[in-house]
């Protein structure tokens, strides 16, 4: 199970193509990761609702496949 | 219970209580690192919540996603709004936010707490 870290970043890529996109695996089992997202699309947003558009972006797999995906947004 | 007495019963609770966590496990003994770090934080401040296990429910625990859109547990609601889970919980308060947002909203708790 899990995700490798190059789809987690290719699918947060499709919706933010603007993005910088970094992507840390915590314990190299494939399962634990952190995401950094810095996009101008979340300039104006709440914190919940960045959070919210990344996980739209990741379109179900949280909770699922991805366990744990510590997240971090902010705007360029 | 159907999936709307779910969603009722959970509009209750956050209702009902000025400070709600939804984890897995309880305050006492949390069962995932994310919820306890949370409870932590909470507790740390002093403040008094009302911790909902949800791993004894599995229609509470896909409830509480629905309601909020929000895919992961733990979830955090103060006087009724959703806050955010843990990352959010904890940038928030090791930047002062959580704290002046307890204030805000004229919940109790311990002003005297250090920052992490």
């Amino acid at each position: 199970m899990g995700m490798a870290a190059e789809d987690i970043a290719r699918m947060i890529k499709e919706s933010f193509p603007d993005a910088e996109v970094r992507i840390e695996d915590l314990t190299g089992d494939g399962n634990h990761y952190a995401a950094t997202v810095i996009s101008e699309a979340f300039r104006g947003k709440s914190r919940v609702q960045q959070h919210q558009m990344v996980y739209d972006a990741l379109k179900g797999n949280m909770d699922g496949v991805l366990h744990a995906l510590a997240l971090k947004t902010a705007t360029p | 219970m159907s999936a709307q007495d779910v969603q009722d019963w959970i509009g209750k609770q956050v209702a009902g209580n000025d400070v709600v966590l939804f984890m897995k496990g309880t305050k006492a003994m949390p069962q995932c690192g994310f919820s306890m770090q949370v409870a932590q934080i909470l507790q740390h401040l002093g403040v008094d919540f009302k911790d909902i296990n949800v791993l004894e429910d599995m229609s509470v625990r896909e409830g509480v996603k629905a309601y909020s859109n929000w895919p992961t547990i733990p979830q955090l609601y103060v006087k009724g709004e959703f806050i955010g889970g843990c990352d959010i919980v904890r940038e928030m308060f090791q930047a002062g936010e959580l704290q002046e947002l307890l204030t805000a909203k004229g919940v109790a708790h311990n002003k005297q707490a250090l920052t992490a």
